[in-house]
């Protein structure tokens, strides 16, 4: 148990391995493990934005599908309100239509009787003058019979 | 158990001798046949047995890990592949915890210092007798397996470290900066430079020397505890070292941790600018 040259001998190997460990065992180890710390770290951090990026699609489809709804709804709802408006048009149309015919008939009837009254007085008239003339028959002065037929005329 | 024609005495020596090879006076070069002999060849003479291991337990670790590494997937690693990486992410992230500055070589010190010395306590799991009455059947007379129970080898690796520590202050701070730190730091005043100086000294110098000792120590007190189980007779020693086997698992562990993390503590220090 006695201090000799191993001494020596065994720093030069504690050299020698060190050395030898630098340049052979650290590197290659040290590489592979970092190497796979990036690439786990890496695919941990696609993994979770693959997750945001569906739970953001997830919610883009949830308000598409909400969005239509709401525009189908309000494209049925203006459709009825079209159809309503439409039918109601149609109707106000059709019972003004029938109040003119109407008002046209009824107007036409009386030009229809005006013009037949008047029709008559003439007649009645020309026949009063006709029958005066031949129950006196002989006029006397035919402008005062004309003023007279006239005012029979007109009180008729 | 002891050998039939051994004294517990000459036992415990035998397993606590490691196998010498060096330049006896009388002899010349040779291997040291006793611990006299070993003792005798002084400082020129190399532990055959804790060079051979230790070297073998860090070819043992670089071909390991280099085998890893070299078929490290980025994708989904294997079983082998994901106990090396264990290893090696627990090193980086200690070091990363201790070591603040910015310099790539304290990772591979600190994974080179934790595999090996870890590898080389493990092999104190191995029961105390397999090796040197494997060897003896072998012709060889010593054979101690475990590394760090010699203060060469704990002692070598700590130097080493005490040169990067120096290495790396003087790299840092420059000469007069390293300079500086070591008189002019607890006390800065010109006049207790002496004092200072001294006591700065005596903090550096006894980092590796506390380092290497504290690992040595360790091992070195399992071992004679394993040796001195081992003299029981053979159906009672069960009882003692399978828990003292359970309880070097941790203290193996331990060990080769508390090394690695002072030395990346010191190499820091050695960084930071006081």
């Amino acid at each position: 148990m006695n201090i000799n040259m191993t001494l020596i001998g065994q720093m030069i190997a504690f050299a020698i391995f060190v050395w030898f460990c630098t340049k052979y065992v650290w590197p290659p180890i040290n590489n592979a493990l970092h190497e796979r710390q990036k690439k786990i770290a890496d695919g941990l951090d696609a993994a979770s934005r693959a997750s945001r990026d569906l739970e953001k699609a997830e919610q883009q489809a949830e308000e598409t599908l909400r969005e239509s709804k709401e525009q189908a709804a309000e494209i049925l709802e203006q459709a009825h309100k079209r159809s309503n408006q439409m039918i109601d048009e149609a109707r106000e149309q059709a019972r003004q239509e029938g109040e003119r015919m109407v008002a046209g008939a009824r107007s036409e009837i009386e030009q229809e009787v005006n013009r037949a009254k008047e029709e008559l007085r003439g007649e009645v008239s020309r026949l009063s003058v006709l029958g005066a003339e031949r129950i006196l028959e002989a006029s006397i002065d035919e402008k005062q019979h004309a003023r007279l037929v006239e005012k029979l005329a007109d009180e008729l | 158990m002891a050998g039939n024609n051994q004294t517990p005495t000459e036992y415990i020596q035998h397993h606590l001798q490691n196998l010498t090879y060096g330049y006896h006076p009388e002899n010349g070069w040779s291997i040291a046949h006793s611990t006299a002999e070993a003792q005798e060849m002084g400082f020129w003479a190399i532990h055959l047995d804790t060079m051979g291991w230790s070297v073998a337990m860090g070819v043992l670790f670089i071909w390991l890990f280099r085998m890893v590494g070299k078929a490290a997937t980025t994708g989904v690693p294997g079983k082998l592949q994901s106990a090396i990486e264990m290893v090696f992410e627990f090193v980086e992230g200690t070091v990363r915890g201790a070591f603040h500055g910015r310099n790539t070589l304290i990772g591979p010190i600190a994974l080179t210092l934790f595999v090996w010395i870890f590898l080389m306590n493990l092999l104190k799991l191995i029961p105390v007798d397999l090796a040197p009455q494997l060897f003896a059947r072998l012709g060889v007379e010593y054979m101690k397996i475990v590394p760090t129970t010699d203060p060469n080898a704990t002692l070598g690796m700590a130097l080493g470290v005490f040169c990067l520590i120096i290495y790396y202050s003087i790299k840092v701070k420059g000469l007069g900066g390293f300079a500086k730190e070591l008189s002019l730091t607890p006390f800065n005043h010109w006049l207790l430079i002496p004092f200072n100086l001294v006591m700065e000294v005596i903090g550096l110098l006894v980092k590796p020397l506390s380092l290497g000792l504290r690992l040595f120590g360790n091992m070195f007190a399992g071992e004679v505890i394993f040796i001195l189980i081992a003299l029981l007779p053979f159906w009672i020693s069960w009882t003692l070292n399978v828990p003292w086997a359970i309880f070097h698992i941790l203290v193996i562990s331990l060990q080769a941790f508390i090394f690695t993390v002072l030395t990346v503590v010191y190499l820091n220090a050695a960084h930071e600018h006081h």
